[in-house]
């Protein structure tokens, strides 16, 4: 009797386990699809070809605009290592390259909407922003060791 | 009716309202380009198609994993794990967990936001959310364009930067919990 009274329990127990993991699922499938959308736009329109033709040859400004490009870029990181390869061939400094790559990966403008909805407002803008930030350092970090090294 | 659980359900309300006005918005966006571009328009929606067939099983499993949350966590555990009281087992869990998460970043927003309400520290989910971007898989891809040294030197950089953004989420979040000022 009290074998199956525990058994009744833990069955409602997954049963509303399950309808709460689904319900906190689905009501963020929209923003999800909107996200994934936009994604698609960025990878039709924003081309290796147009980020690299935006960068000038001057040290801070690149850098700058490394991590500014590497923000609003999404997609799949071994396109980010792609595009800055081709860079680096193109004479980008690695310091500019580096804050694009670190950027890719860190700071996601196309998906703050998301972000923000989910995670909270103020937490996906102070996260962002200091993955902005924290993009050049991390660069500038990355370049000079490197350079101590080699 | 219990208050957290009508708050929970205006902020679920909330928040579908706004997935909704968000999606309706990049279908205008996607409206208004087919006018004048309507080539590249079907080239975007291919490669949205793309995504979500390459996302579909970490989706599955970021909804397994929310379940486990769900079913077996209890806030308590989590809170003991990934909350206040965490210490440094808590940031070297949350750099092993990103490190070690694969896809997308926004597939695994959801099952923070569960951990999140479970009791896990901003600090921590700032700190998962940054090591995603550690990926050891892709390592000899950027060996192979940018050198084993520069790879290595980056991926330690990553980590340190990681702890630091973590660190200063967690004491501006302090500040606004004393101010009682809520993120929404």
């Amino acid at each position: 009797m009290a074998n199956k009274k525990i058994n009744k329990t833990s069955k409602e127990t997954i049963k509303t386990s399950i309808v709460k993991t689904l319900k906190s699922f689905l009501v963020m499938v929209p923003i999800l699809l909107g996200v994934i959308l936009l994604i698609g736009l960025f990878k039709t329109y924003i081309t290796p070809d147009l980020i690299s033709s935006i960068f000038k040859g001057k040290l801070f400004q690149d850098t700058l605009l490394g991590s500014l490009i590497g923000s609003i870029s999404a997609g799949n990181p071994i396109s980010s290592f792609i595009i800055g390869g081709e860079l680096l061939k193109e004479g980008v400094s690695l310091f500019a390259v580096t804050a694009f790559i670190v950027a890719w990966v860190t700071v996601g403008l196309v998906q703050l909407p998301a972000e923000a909805s989910i995670l909270g407002k103020r937490f996906a803008l102070t996260r962002n922003f200091l993955s902005f930030i924290l993009a050049i350092v991390v660069a500038i970090a990355t370049v000079l060791t490197l350079r101590i090294f080699t | 009716m219990n208050p957290n659980k009508n708050n929970k359900k205006r902020q679920q309300n909330k928040n579908l309202i706004y997935g909704f006005s968000f999606l309706g918005s990049v279908f205008i966006i996607y409206l208004l380009l087919s006018i004048f571009d309507l080539e590249n328009v079907y080239k975007s929606l291919q490669a949205s198609l793309d995504i979500i067939i390459q996302i579909l099983p970490i989706l599955i499993l970021v909804i397994l994993m929310m379940l486990f949350v769900n079913l077996l966590l209890k806030p308590k555990t989590v809170s003991k794990l990934l909350g206040g009281e965490s210490g440094l087992r808590g940031w070297l869990l949350a750099i092993f967990m990103g490190i070690l998460s694969h896809g997308p970043i926004y597939v695994w927003y959801p099952l923070l936001k569960n951990l999140k309400d479970s009791g896990m520290k901003s600090g921590l989910v700032a700190v998962f959310l940054y090591n995603r971007a550690v990926k050891i898989p892709l390592l000899p891809v950027m060996i192979y364009y940018f050198g084993i040294g520069f790879a290595l030197i980056l991926t330690f950089y990553m980590i340190i930067a990681s702890l630091l953004e973590g660190k200063i989420i967690e004491i501006t979040e302090h500040k606004f919990k004393d101010k009682g000022i809520k993120d929404v």
